[in-house]
């Protein structure tokens, strides 16, 4: 199972970034654990300023935009 | 130039909707036709040009430029950047800590934070359209020595005693490790140019369109509906009392820049002297209590009151400044 992290302070782009990761999720059958993580320190830890930024199994794979489906089936597969 | 939107308002108001000119609705409605679909196309436009051209800058870059250089240029330039780096503001948390893990310091930081809500392309061109290039020279000065002065004075107070203790550790451990060094820039084709261009335009205009539509209504409705001379006579030169009332009045107001030129312009026009409208409208900008409880996350209630005075210090300074200068201008 896949650890998914979506880092941002709770504003919507990042709400809609958890929605859109897990429809996606969803549409392909993928097994993910989806988590809003809102806490200024791990964001800073990530090494990450802009958000909405994305983490699967630790490694930042996104940040500063809502991710596009394309991408998000790349990451999932 | 210009011309074509007073047409347009000409025709929609006076023909198609049969107002007469000399109503007060008439003018008004006229007013608000003309300005607004002018700034629309303006945004338009001009949003995707300027995306075009700095489609690689980002915060990261900016930070790599940063760190490690000297305080006298580094307030200059981190006001500059902010004024000209595009960020959602919903990221100035992650950009206050990933400033300050790569060691700059406080100061510069914060002269990036509060330079860019006040400067920002969409406003400069809206000033330059509204109210001509010599208050826009003025307001983009203004606004970067606020920035610059503000930081310069956070750092002589030590305002990073006052950070929370993760960021106050993070700073330290930033400023013992060597500077980051970032990558040659990234080579962007003109695809990829347009791309994000037109991703930006799509999202600032989504983000902006409704402010417009209030600051011209508000803006409309002052000239339509408040006499002429009654701001003059009520709050024009001579009343000291007015710019900090102004920037009072500006505190619990929320709006970004977009939004409130407009308003700067008819309360202008209407004879509100520069310095108290400046004022106000900074505070509009600057100061909101949203945005201060965000950094609260990484600032103490100390250093985030020392902070609120000094923001409302600078405007009513500025405010006073500009009504004494005003004749000379």
């Amino acid at each position: 199972m896949k650890q998914i992290k979506v880092l941002g302070s709770g504003c919507s782009k990042c709400i809609k970034t958890a929605e859109i990761i897990s429809k996606v999720a969803a549409e392909v059958g993928a097994d993910v654990n989806i988590i809003k993580e809102t806490d200024p320190e791990a964001i800073m830890n990530y090494g990450v300023m802009s958000t909405p930024a994305v983490v699967i199994d630790e490694q930042v794979v996104h940040s500063g935009s809502i991710p596009g489906q394309d991408a998000i089936r790349g990451w999932l597969s | 130039m210009f011309e074509i939107f007073t047409r347009l308002a000409d025709w929609l108001v006076y023909q198609l909707m049969g107002l007469s000119p000399e109503t007060k609705l008439g003018d008004a409605l006229h007013f608000f036709v003309e300005d607004v679909s002018k700034i629309y196309v303006l945004l338009v436009v001009m949003i995707y040009l300027i995306a075009l051209a700095r489609a690689s800058l980002n915060v990261v870059r900016v930070r790599d430029f940063l760190a490690g250089r000297h305080r006298g240029v580094g307030y200059l330039l981190g006001s500059g950047f902010g004024a000209i780096t595009p960020f959602c503001s919903c990221s100035s948390i992650p950009v206050f800590l990933g400033f300050t893990s790569a060691g700059i310091p406080v100061g510069i930081t914060m002269a990036f934070l509060l330079t860019s809500p006040l400067i920002n392309e969409v406003a400069v061109l809206l000033l330059l359209s509204l109210l001509g290039w010599k208050f826009t020279v003025l307001y983009v000065l203004v606004g970067m020595a606020v920035g610059v002065l503000g930081g310069v004075f956070l750092d002589q107070i030590r305002a990073e005693r006052w950070l929370q203790s993760f960021a106050r550790k993070a700073l330290e451990r930033g400023q013992q490790q060597a500077p980051a060094q970032s990558g040659p820039a990234v080579r962007l084709s003109f695809a990829e140019r347009h791309q994000f261009a037109k991703s930006e335009t799509g999202e600032i205009f989504g983000r902006v369109w409704k402010w417009v539509i209030i600051g011209v209504g508000l803006g409309a409705a002052l000239h339509g509906f408040v006499p002429d001379g009654w701001i003059e006579s009520h709050l024009g030169d001579g009343q000291w009392w007015s710019v900090p009332a102004a920037v009072a009045l500006g505190i619990p107001l929320y709006s970004n820049a977009t939004g409130v030129i407009p308003v700067m312009e008819s309360l202008i026009v209407n004879g509100l002297p520069i310095g108290t409208t400046l004022a106000f409208c900074m505070s509009t900008v600057a100061a909101s209590f949203p945005e201060f409880i965000l950094l609260k996350q990484v600032m103490q209630w100390r250093l985030l009151a020392i902070l609120f005075a000094v923001l409302l210090a600078a405007f009513t300074l500025v405010g006073w400044i500009f009504n004494v200068l005003t004749p000379f201008i």
